[in-house]
């Protein structure tokens, strides 16, 4: 008989007795609910990606201070929803707006650097964030994190069935694909792309070049806060280990897997690098040693594709 | 001479100690074709560069058409009228020739995020419009047929000729060209010259360096000679041409 294992449920193709129908209908149903989960985190990273990408697939600003605007959107959100009850979409708005803040704060100091120097400053502003969610206790209760984030309840209608979170973080993510995709085949879209390929020859034509870097840099912020308030509302508890530097570093290798300046890239690159890793629980690999080995994936991936595609999956760009 | 649509007195600039720039004054008139000539390192691109406001002078003052924009960023001095193009060339190689030029259209609606995201239609007429140009600006400097090639595709000559389609785009009065047809083969030397001076007869004013005194006696109306950062002379070509000083600085 066809087995198959999944997190200690044995899903037998050809039930036998009644007994073996409840567990198949049990275990079909766990296999349902992690199937969804997996979607709602890709649509939560198709989200990410494309916020990132349009601040260093497009215009060049080679940023690893992502997941820290991401912590900020989760954090915000998660607060004032179990502080002061607030609706999840007031939530959403108020997160998008303090992260694009936090983001402009670190926009202006940083972005008059270049190339290895400012990755180096948003290296800076991601340990600096990092550091406020883990140490500012009074606020985010540190390490210990916060629990009891309820599920988002959008007019009255609740959001809390798999399904449910899976058409919410879905029609976030087509908006979000959406917007960018007007933006960056805009005339806009064009100046961000002379900023990225030559920022001299940018500023000889007219265009304000810090203006546009700083106003790339807090869109990203404050959409990838939709990300953060999406994960906070879905998961309902957060603490800092999800806003680490490892993980704005996950973030870079999505878009660049994908394909900077790539919008399906940003997409084809969430789908991959959450997938993968999910393929070696399959393998019956314990939970630590799959932990480990998801890294060397993600460091293996990066550095076939630096050797033989460094454009990424579907994209047309370097990022240099 | 006329009435001077660029004016820059006192101009000086030092690096680390080294004079680049010592005391420039000159006056370029409306409408004509002016050489900045010198040898290498007489600081002709640091002028070039401060003007354009990539370089902050120590001193002097720089005015056009009546405007101080001697501490202007480039962008604003690109703005108000003043464009340049640059010795290591400089395009975005990566997009096609025809979004280059499209690049360098001033004051487009589009270039807002918001009116991007709201203003779709107004954009897409500009867009159109801006396009119609474009095609008619490539047809002129003779880059017809090229639109949709990736501007990085060209050849050397081309891609001069290119930089100075997107000058024109600006629509911009005053044109600095950095050396516009050094590493140009001869008939494309005299392509990119009969346009400086169709330009010319439209009512650009044209400011270019050029090494090449061929070049230089047989398109400019007027000449300005530096050395070590000093204006050592000018005047129309011909008068340059027989200054034995302007010789010996040459030879040097």
């Amino acid at each position: 008989m066809t087995c198959l294992s999944f997190h200690g449920f044995q899903l037998s193709m050809k039930p036998s007795n009644l007994r073996e129908h409840v567990e198949f209908i049990r275990a079909l149903g766990v296999v349902m609910a992690y199937l969804l989960h997996i979607l709602i985190l890709i649509n939560i990273y198709i989200i990410i990606a494309i916020s990132l990408n349009l601040i260093a697939g497009y215009t060049g600003i080679l940023s690893i201070a992502h997941a820290a605007f991401y912590g900020v959107g989760a954090y915000v959100a998660a607060l004032l929803a179990v502080n002061y009850g607030t609706p999840f979409l007031l939530n959403l708005v108020i997160a998008m707006a303090v992260a694009g803040a936090v983001a402009a704060v670190v926009a202006f100091p940083s972005l008059r650097i270049h190339d290895d120097y400012l990755v180096i400053a948003t290296f800076g502003f991601q340990m600096i964030l990092f550091s406020l969610f883990n140490n500012w206790v009074g606020l985010t209760r540190g390490p210990l994190g916060i629990p009891g984030i309820p599920q988002p309840n959008i007019f009255g209608f609740a959001i809390s069935s798999h399904i449910e979170f899976v058409i919410l973080t879905g029609v976030c993510a087509l908006v979000v694909y959406v917007i960018t995709k007007r933006l960056v085949e805009s005339p806009f879209g064009r100046v961000l792309k002379a900023v990225r390929e030559d920022e001299v020859f940018a500023q000889a034509l007219g265009k304000n070049v810090i203006r546009y870097k700083i106003l790339v840099f807090v869109m990203g912020g404050a959409l990838v806060a939709i990300a953060g308030a999406l994960y906070a509302h879905y998961v309902t508890f957060i603490d800092p280990t999800s806003f680490t530097i490892l993980e704005s570093i996950f973030m870079i290798s999505i878009v660049i897997v994908g394909g900077a300046g790539s919008l399906r890239g940003s997409v084809v690159g969430a789908v991959v690098l959450i997938v993968l890793p999910e393929m070696l629980r399959f393998l019956g690999m314990p939970n630590a040693i799959a932990a480990n080995m998801r890294q060397i994936i993600y460091g293996t991936l990066l550095v076939v594709m630096m050797i033989f595609r460094p454009k990424g999956l579907v994209g047309e760009y370097e990022l240099r | 001479m006329s009435v001077a649509l660029l004016t820059i007195s006192n101009l000086s600039k030092t690096f680390d100690g080294l004079k680049a720039v010592a005391g420039f004054s000159c006056a370029i008139a409306k409408g004509k074709i002016v050489g900045l000539i010198g040898p290498n390192g007489a600081g002709k691109t640091t002028v070039f560069n401060i003007i354009t406001g990539f370089l902050a002078a120590d001193a002097g003052e720089i005015f056009y058409a009546d405007k101080n924009i001697t501490r202007l960023p480039p962008y604003r001095i690109a703005r108000n009228g003043i464009v340049r193009t640059f010795q290591d060339l400089r395009l975005i190689a990566s997009l096609p020739v025809i979004e280059n030029i499209l690049l360098a259209r001033q004051k487009q609606t589009g270039e807002h995020w918001l009116a991007a995201l709201a203003l779709r239609k107004k954009v897409r007429a500009e867009e159109r419009k801006n396009k119609e140009l474009a095609l008619e600006i490539l047809n002129q400097v003779g880059l017809a047929n090229h639109d949709e090639h990736l501007a990085g595709a060209l050849s050397y000559g081309q891609q001069k000729l290119l930089t100075l389609a997107c000058c024109l785009a600006t629509e911009a009065d005053l044109l600095l060209l950095d050396e516009p047809v050094s590493g140009v083969n001869p008939s494309m030397i005299e392509k990119m010259l009969a346009l400086m001076t169709q330009l010319a007869a439209n009512g650009k004013t044209i400011l270019f360096i050029e090494h090449n005194l061929e070049v230089v006696m047989q398109a400019c109306d007027h000449v300005i000679v530096m050395d070590a950062g000093r204006k050592i002379a000018e005047g129309r070509p011909e008068a340059i041409k027989n200054n034995p000083e302007i010789l010996e600085a040459y030879l040097e």
